[in-house]
């Protein structure tokens, strides 16, 4: 929408501008659901799983229930629902069986956090320990122990989802472009390779939280830190059964999402300790311990890729094979499987290509959306993959992207036409190659690297990502004039710490031509009081509601102009205004004011007209298909937007120590609404995606126990682990349906950072390393033309029996 | 149960404690000083900062019965009325604050840095703030923040202050 509205016609959109939720946070008068505390409330704890695959065979409460101050206990036999947004698979606490380290057994409410702990130690429970199935290519086996037998019984989202009953195959995503044999056949060379990466830990810096009380006549109240009120009010309806006008979410600030805090989490175990506590509220707020293993975590992939190149460089075919570990429950996998399915093959054409995605159950902590919702994962394969297939046919890396980038007039994997609206990849890299000096290493950097006994190595990737979500979510904006003609705008999109409230403040503002402290942007939301929104995910927010916020202010401005066209004794069409009122083009001396038409305009005798100022956005993704579940064919893609990264690396080529010199990363975002938040999303995203690339996993051992659920042993980036410089850009090629022609990038920043490590130790040092995070032992392994085994399932704490054999002798059993 | 005193934020309190229970707990649920955040309760992640007499603590390390007796400040003490401190404009002018739950104690920190150095050099702020977690800016803008609200003077507004606040003790 208004993508021809030209910059200097702006004065909110594009401007430097500040948070419209910064005073809050910065004087702690922001309220999150970890600072809440309501009448009467009791404190849950949960008693977890310690095995990875378990019968249970007896669980005993009664020492927990004599205790005083418990005011509830209850076990996974006491309840009867199942969850899930696409696979309805998990239940609230285990029942039967446990299916992963950490998973809940049994939860107690009592009086006080010490009192509930002091119950969940006295539980008793009864295990017969099974062989957990651990990796998913051991879990593909015939001879498998399936992870959910049952799979043939449970509901699912029929038209985006294919189970396989009877295996640990919880989907199986496909597709089918063109003719990859005759490709293949047409090929000057073929590359295969396999690409690695284990799960990772999102560390919102609140852990998941929530209050609930289930009161009187079923009448349930939520607050929760969640990404999506509206969904977790539909799934917790959907789950017990109850109309949704019984349910009423609350969400306040949030501390942190990254996706770990989408769907539904603790809530309904929440809800049910309430109703079994006969009412009172209840809290659980979950340790850091317990957002490891209790609370979902990033999905693990192997990745393979088998690209066929024609004598001039140029992608012949590919096929592209995934394997997904979802961990024990595959509710929301089975969602990243799919997106990163028709995604697979990255911003290149590809004429002939095949995808099989397999979303497979194992007994580990399972997985849910992360910012970037699969693309971080198989964009760390893709991405080395082009570098190493450039290798192989001797062409640079940067020259075969760019022959092969996604140009107008070519054909996406699902089929879907790419034109000059969609946005420039080949722009993208261009820019981001010129921002590291690519192709030269300067004498600058030499003598920087020389001095520390270090080689210079460069790379530039490329990215893609569309939303993942159903071709018809929607969202909805209300805004409110206030009597002083100051602004109300109510949405359910939660912000997080995105900045799109702040966005949507200024196009707003934009729209109703007034200074940006005239609108407010309501905070906390409430499903009793605030319009839909499907969920705060897939970087779809500030597109769709940066739509509707634009038609709710069009729809109040249209309102009063129909009611100062009376007070003016003119017609609508010869009405315009500014930011002080409506007035008639041709004699701007007959003005109303925005404050008399603000709740209804009064004529001097006390006649009244119109009424309060009200307008309504609503608006719904334009065009877009299912895909056919059995070639992939279809309009997934809200909007493609583009980016990349370029990176200098100093690498030792003894130890395998490196530093990032430089990272510069660029992204389409059809119009950069505020430069602040922009680079802010990109740098954020960036950091984070170096931390999964240099150091973040889950390790397990062979029992399928998780080794490092806290921050001493999985460590996440601090200040001193950021490059030394950092540079971020933004090309705008405006989105036809974009408001003011922006497109999301707040998960694109995290994409391919990873990839662009790798490219760049390698090319400064030949190792070519293909799992990932790149610890400098793993780089020394690779220098040394060591195995790389899979590091990530280990008989020690120490983490490298698998992958060092020759250390073996000293630290395993 | 132990009787304790404190100073916090120049308010005097007197108020009976469990001998285990943290400080930061002591904070939150006892005084309602919720702006002080918890993000590990494990001393790994800065997010519980602090100023306990004069210095930088994690509060989820320190139990308020051997902190008796004395002067904290927390984030609830820094902005005077309407008026930001310097340290906090510049976070403002410089998006230094995405979702806000490490920003209390990252402000804490800051002013602790400013109190021992009024003019940290760019490595000097990282190493300021390593020990504490953000896990949406990637640090850059809040170390670009650092910087400005150094040259804006934070440093010389915090021994202005320092020096009011000692005058009102003295003369109570």
């Amino acid at each position: 929408m208004l993508e021809t509205v030209p910059a200097s016609n702006l004065t909110s959109v594009g401007h430097k501008t500040r948070r419209v939720d910064s005073i809050e946070k910065l004087t702690g008068e922001a309220t999150y659901v970890s600072d809440m505390v309501l009448p009467g409330m009791l404190y849950a704890r949960v008693k977890t799983s310690p095995h990875a695959r378990a019968r249970i065979v007896s669980i005993d409460t009664s020492k927990a229930e004599a205790m005083v101050g418990v005011r509830a206990v209850i076990t996974g036999h006491d309840i009867g629902y199942k969850l899930g947004l696409y696979v309805v698979d998990k239940d609230i606490l285990a029942r039967n069986e446990v299916r992963h380290f950490g998973e809940g057994v049994a939860a107690v409410a009592a009086d006080t956090l010490e009192i509930a702990q002091k119950a969940i130690e006295a539980i008793h429970v009864e295990y017969e320990e099974l062989e957990p199935v651990l990796h998913p290519k051991d879990a593909v086996k015939d001879d498998a122990p399936l992870v959910h037998p049952d799979l043939e019984s449970y509901s699912y989202m029929e038209a985006a989802f294919t189970p396989r009953p009877g295996t640990n195959i919880a989907n199986h995503t496909k597709l089918r472009k063109g003719d990859v044999e005759k490709g293949f056949a047409e090929s000057e060379w073929i590359v295969e390779r396999e690409y690695t990466n284990p799960s990772v830990q999102h560390v919102p810096m609140e852990t998941h939280v929530a209050i609930v009380q289930w009161g009187k006549n079923d009448q349930v109240h939520i607050w929760s830190s969640a990404q999506s009120p509206y969904t977790l009010r539909n799934l917790f309806a959907v789950a017990f059964e109850l109309p949704h006008r019984n349910i009423r979410v609350e969400v306040p600030y949030v501390g942190g999402g990254f996706g770990g805090k989408a769907g539904i989490g603790i809530e309904p175990l929440v809800a049910l300790l309430s109703q079994a506590a006969k009412g009172r509220p209840v809290k659980l707020t979950a340790t850091r311990e317990e957002e490891f293993s209790l609370l979902p975590c990033r999905s693990q992939l192997t990745y393979q890729i088998r690209t066929g190149i024609s004598k001039d460089g140029k992608i012949q075919a590919q096929e592209m094979t995934m394997y997904w570990d979802s961990g024990a429950y595959a509710d929301y996998a089975v969602n990243v499987t799919r997106a990163s399915g028709y995604s697979a093959g990255g911003p290149y054409e590809i004429p002939n290509a095949t995808v099989d995605a397999y979303t497979i159950y194992t007994n580990k902590p399972f997985g849910t959306a992360y910012r970037g919702f699969g693309h971080v994962e198989f964009f760390w394969g893709l991405e080395r993959h082009m570098d190493l297939v450039a290798q192989a046919i001797g062409m640079d890396p940067l020259e075969f992207r760019l022959k092969n980038t996604l140009k107008p007039g070519a054909t996406t994997l699902t089929g879907e036409k790419i034109t000059e609206h969609t946005g420039n990849i080949t722009a993208c890299l261009e820019k981001a190659a010129e921002m590291v000096d690519y192709g030269s290493v300067t004498e600058a950097e030499k003598a920087k690297a020389a001095a520390q006994g270090k080689k210079i190595g460069k790379a530039v990737v490329g990215l893609h990502k569309a939303p993942a979500m159903p071709p018809f979510t929607a969202t909805t904006v209300i805004l409110k004039m206030n009597e002083d003609a100051t602004v109300t705008a109510n949405l359910t999109l939660t912000d997080y710490g995105q900045g799109t409230y702040t966005a949507v403040a200024q196009m707003i503002a934009e729209r109703l031509r007034m200074p940006m402290d005239r609108v407010k942007v309501a905070f906390e939301s409430d499903t009793d009081r605030d319009p839909y929104d499907w969920q705060t995910v897939a970087s779809k927010g500030l597109l769709l509601s940066g739509n509707a916020a634009i038609l709710a202010a069009d729809d109040l401005i249209a309102t009063a102009y129909e009611d100062a066209a009376q007070v003016l004794r003119a017609h609508t069409r010869d009405l315009d205004h500014d930011a002080d009122g409506i007035f008639l083009r041709h004699h701007p001396e007959h003005v109303v004011s925005w404050k008399q038409l603000a709740i209804g305009y009064a004529y001097p005798n006390g006649n009244g007209i119109g009424g309060p100022l009200v307008g309504v956005g609503r608006y719904i993704a334009q065009g877009l298909t299912h895909l056919n579940k059995e070639t992939g064919e279809g309009s997934p893609a809200l909007d493609w937007t583009y980016g990349a990264h370029g990176m200098i690396v100093a690498v030792d080529p003894d130890t395998g120590e490196y530093d990032v010199l430089k990272v510069a990363s660029v992204f389409d975002a059809g119009r950069v609404i505020n430069p602040d938040a922009f680079r802010g999303q990109a740098i954020g995203g960036m950091i984070q995606g170096l931390g999964t690339a240099t150091v973040e996993g889950y390790i397990y051992d062979k029992k399928g126990h998780l080794l490092n659920p806290s921050f001493t042993d999985n460590k996440i980036p601090t200040a001193k682990d950021i490059p030394m410089e950092i540079e971020v850009f933004g090309v705008e090629t405006p989105q036809v349906d974009g408001p003011f022609g922006a497109r999301g990038i707040a998960e694109h920043s995290m994409i391919s950072v990873a990839a662009a490590l790798g490219n760049a130790i390698q090319h400064a040092t030949g190792a070519e390393v293909t799992h990932m995070p790149l610890r400098s032992e793993d780089v020394w392994r690779a220098l040394n033309r060591k195995d790389a085994v899979d590091n990530w399932i280990t008989k020690s704490p120490l983490g490298s029996c698998k992958s060092a054999p020759e250390l073996q002798k000293y630290t395993c059993d | 149960m132990k009787t304790v005193h404190f100073t916090i934020n120049g308010e005097t309190y007197r108020r009976e404690v469990a001998e285990h229970k943290t400080l930061l707990h002591f904070l939150r649920e006892d005084l309602g000083y919720t702006g002080t955040k918890e993000g590990c309760g494990a001393g790994e992640c800065g997010a519980c900062t602090i100023i306990l007499n004069g210095k930088a603590v994690n509060s989820c390390l320190v139990l308020a019965a051997e902190a008796d007796g004395s002067v904290i400040e927390t984030i609830e003490g820094e902005a005077s009325g309407n008026t930001l401190t310097e340290i906090q404009q510049a976070f403002d002018r410089n998006h230094a604050v995405q979702c806000g739950f490490c920003t209390a104690g990252m402000v804490m920190t800051v002013k602790d840095l400013f109190r021992r150095n009024a003019h940290p050099t760019r490595p000097e702020v990282i190493e300021g703030i390593e020990g504490n977690f953000c896990r949406c800016t990637g640090y850059e803008q809040i170390i670009e923040a650092v910087l400005d609200a150094a040259e804006h003077g934070a440093a010389e507004e915090i021994s202005a202050r320092d020096a009011g606040t000692t005058k009102e003790v003295s003369d109570a």
